[in-house]
């Protein structure tokens, strides 16, 4: 029998649950903020401008990265059946992860920043961050190496381009002269300093949030579903397209502004080209489970899956139509912004997230299902309502917004004003708390049914380390 | 761009375009030896398989369209480098046309009340609106959405004014700015002058004060606070100084009397000549005149 490392992948899986409640109490505390701002209560260190960039980082880095990370470590041992590289370097991978993430929450409220969205954190946590992830890619890459299997299992390829371009982008985005221990000019100025910071921006979105959780869909969608991953060739094409065209779509965060027109359009055009990469990955999860529809009745955490694809494509689609010039004129600086993320990151990323983990929890402490297969479909309905409070909210929100600022009368003066607008959307933020209070109650609910199930009874058969084909919940709990 | 980016560009933009077609193409004419169950035969971590199914073709219609779009939108705008595109069209041009055009329409329509005398034109209800809504837009992020101010940011709805409160100086306070300075004169009266002028100063809009401090700051005040405040205080529109003698603060309240004399002031309204033209700065000037007019 192979020694899999499940002792660090475990330390991942509860990280990843509680870095999903602190990002997102702060994602809560924060939309409430903004509508009603006196609940930063006049502290400093409670204000929406330092707390947004924590709620950020961490629900994608800590959330988002603890996750992928965790079921990185898991997918590889399993489908390269090799143990890790290396057990030291993947627990000081761990350790000096969580110790970037509590770097983050020291300085991002006492206002510590670079002052780059997704990128605010200070000099000595970019270098701390880099030595992590090269030890990461080290003990990744060298399981990869070391494999018994001939060929290398599709979630791999995925994962491979999201350690290798994570890399590059975090280190470019990041050359920065320091001047003091948490101060730091960047080496870039001007336009060029905005089209780094969004080839960074954009490729954190295309390689962190799908990439990487395209890595985690291609193995625990089929394996939740028990069957063959739909097209052996439509893998193949778009992972090709979809690293490669990434790269161009940065420039579609900057239309209409001082980057170059020629920029601007191959920013635009390639954000187009993107649709079909994209939806590949969506259509090999989602066929993947057809003649399995069934299980839909019977496990919640397949139709997690289900709506998690299904919120890829949508945010996929909808992605290539703001980066339209047109669209993004009205598009851009307001909340449909907002909305669009959140389509991806509460929908997809999370969503995903939340799934694997119920599929994973079981499987890593050897038990036979979640100890309640009912908490994970409340789960599933809470969240799923409270995505489309948000997303939907922010539509009407940032649509009314571009049109009330472009309103301009027959005399060719502004119909409203700014202040307006905000009076205007004051009920969408207010339907966005709802939303955001509702998606955080479902991963209280998930805490919770991890918690019972790690503390219930051992499968009596197997040691935690050798069990790998437990069907998580459909004949669980 | 230098030529060498130039080619760079277009090279690589179309060299990938190639990539697109080719990966499709191979990918799908790909021959595989067939298995009776449609796999490719590769199994991991013991129930993992592959179907070898093909890519649906309207997925690669859908891809191939993009692709088609793209050498389209690339041929009409500019993208490959120099090549400014067949419809010549820049943001800058666009932005020009539409500043014209939206200009023309606004002044077509100022025509019936823009040269009216300022005390028809604060009669005319739309050219009042157009004023109201310029002053939300450009003025209320500092002097409040009902003129009324802020600790520092002088209210407009008054009759109170710093600067000069008829129609042309408020047009000059528009078009050029205002730097409103006050030195910080405690360094010169030293610490129990500065107690004595700030007495006095209380004294002279009937605060609460010590009374023996204030005649005692009363000729300290004559030379340094009178040439630009007066000498009874009453202020001077000329060099923006505020009125001593009433109960407005401009920095809030009297408590800052003290501050203002050992840190100073300087306060700063920007220039708009640059930022709004000549016609809208007459109709919120207008506007702003209006509020102490109705």
């Amino acid at each position: 029998m192979i020694e899999f490392n499940d002792k660090v992948v475990k330390q991942f899986t509860i990280a990843t649950i509680f870095w999903g409640i602190i990002g997102m109490l702060v994602g809560v505390i924060i939309a409430v903020q903004l509508a009603w701002p006196a609940f930063n209560f006049d502290i400093p260190w409670l204000t929406y401008s330092r707390l947004r960039p924590l709620h950020t980082n961490a629900v994608i880095f800590a959330f988002g990265g603890n996750a992928l990370l965790g079921t990185s470590f898991y997918v590889a041992q399993r489908t390269c059946q090799v143990k890790l590289y290396s057990n030291t370097l993947a627990s000081v991978v761990f350790w000096g992860f969580q110790l970037v993430i509590v770097g983050a929450a020291l300085t991002l409220p006492f206002g510590f920043t670079q002052g780059k969205e997704y990128a605010e954190l200070i000099w000595p946590l970019d270098v701390l961050l880099t030595v992590v992830w090269v030890l990461y890619a080290i003990v990744y890459f060298g399981t990869i190496a070391t494999r018994t299997v001939k060929h290398i299992y599709v979630a791999n390829w995925f994962y491979a381009a999201f350690i290798i371009t994570i890399a590059v982008l975090h280190i470019v985005n990041n050359l920065a002269i320091p001047v003091n221990w948490h101060l730091s000019y960047p080496v870039f100025s001007g336009a060029v300093d905005a089209l780094v910071q969004w080839w960074y921006g954009h490729n954190a979105v295309g390689f962190f949030l799908t990439a990487g959780f395209l890595g985690m869909m291609y193995y625990f969608v089929p394996k939740q579903a028990e069957r063959p991953v739909y097209s052996y060739r439509l893998s193949i094409v778009h992972f090709w397209a979809l690293v490669s065209t990434y790269m161009w779509a940065g420039p579609h965060h900057l239309q209409y502004t001082s980057l170059p027109d020629w920029a601007q359009s191959l920013g635009m055009v390639f954000s187009l080209v993107l649709l079909a990469p994209s939806w590949g990955g969506m259509i090999n999860g989602i066929m993947t489970l057809s003649g399995a529809w069934d299980k839909l009745r019977s496990d919640p955490i397949i139709k997690m899956m289900i709506v998690s694809l299904s919120f890829y494509g949508m945010s996929t689609f909808e992605g290539p139509m703001m980066s339209i010039k047109t669209v993004n004129a009205l598009s851009h600086y307001t909340d449909w912004t907002i909305g669009h993320v959140h389509s991806g990151a509460l929908g997809w990323v999370a969503l995903m997230t939340m799934a694997c983990m119920y599929s994973l929890v079981p499987r890593l402490w050897g038990r036979d299902g979640m100890y309640s297969t009912h908490l994970i479909n409340v789960h599933f309905w809470i969240a799923t309502l409270g995505i489309v409070l948000y997303i939907a909210s922010m539509w009407i929100a940032g649509v009314m917004q571009g049109l009330m600022w472009r309103e301009v009368d027959a005399n060719g003066s502004l119909v409203y004003s700014h202040v307006e607008s905000i009076e205007a959307t004051f009920p969408y933020y207010v339907i966005r708390i709802i939303g955001g209070v509702l998606f955080f109650i479902g991963i209280l609910i998930q805490a919770y049914n991890t918690w019972k199930t790690i503390k219930g009874a051992p499968r009596p058969e197997a040691r935690a380390s050798q069990v790998d084909t437990a069907n998580a919940v459909g004949e669980g709990a | 761009m230098s030529n060498f980016w130039h080619w760079t560009v277009i090279i690589v933009v179309v060299l990938h375009l190639i990539a697109y077609l080719w990966l499709l193409f191979a990918t799908s004419k790909k021959k595989t030896e067939k298995r009776a169950d449609n796999t490719t035969g590769h199994v991991w971590d013991g129930d993992l398989r592959e179907w070898d199914n093909p890519m649906p073709r309207w997925w690669l219609w859908l891809f191939i369209l993009t692709i088609i779009f793209t050498v389209v939108y690339l041929y009409l705008y500019p993208g490959l480098g120099n090549y400014k595109g067949s419809k010549e069209w820049t943001q800058i041009n666009r932005f020009e046309a539409n500043y014209a055009a939206n200009t023309e329409a606004r002044n077509r329509s100022f025509a019936g009340f823009i040269n009216k005398p300022i005390d028809q034109l604060i009669q005319d209800e739309q050219a009042m609106l157009i004023g109201q809504r310029i002053f939300a837009n450009h003025c209320a992020q500092c002097h409040g959405s009902d003129a009324g101010g802020a600790v520092g940011f002088p209210n407009l709805a008054d009759d109170d004014w710093n600067w000069g409160g008829d129609y042309q100086a408020i047009l000059t306070t528009l078009n050029n700015g205002r730097i409103g300075v006050m030195p910080a004169f405690a360094p010169a009266l030293g610490e129990d002058g500065t107690q004595q002028v700030a007495a006095y100063v209380r004294s002279l809009s009937g605060i609460d004060h010590d009374a023996a401090l204030a005649s005692e700051g009363e000729a300290k005040f004559g030379m340094f606070c009178a040439a630009c405040h007066g000498p009874q205080g009453q202020g001077l529109d000329m060099f923006g100084a505020p009125n001593l003698t009433d109960d407005i603060w401009l920095h809030g309240s009297s408590d800052v009397i003290e501050t203002a004399l050992y840190e100073g002031f300087n306060n700063q309204m920007p220039a708009q000549q640059d930022i709004l033209d000549e016609n809208r700065i007459k109709l919120v000037a207008a506007y702003v005149y209006s509020l102490n007019q109705r």
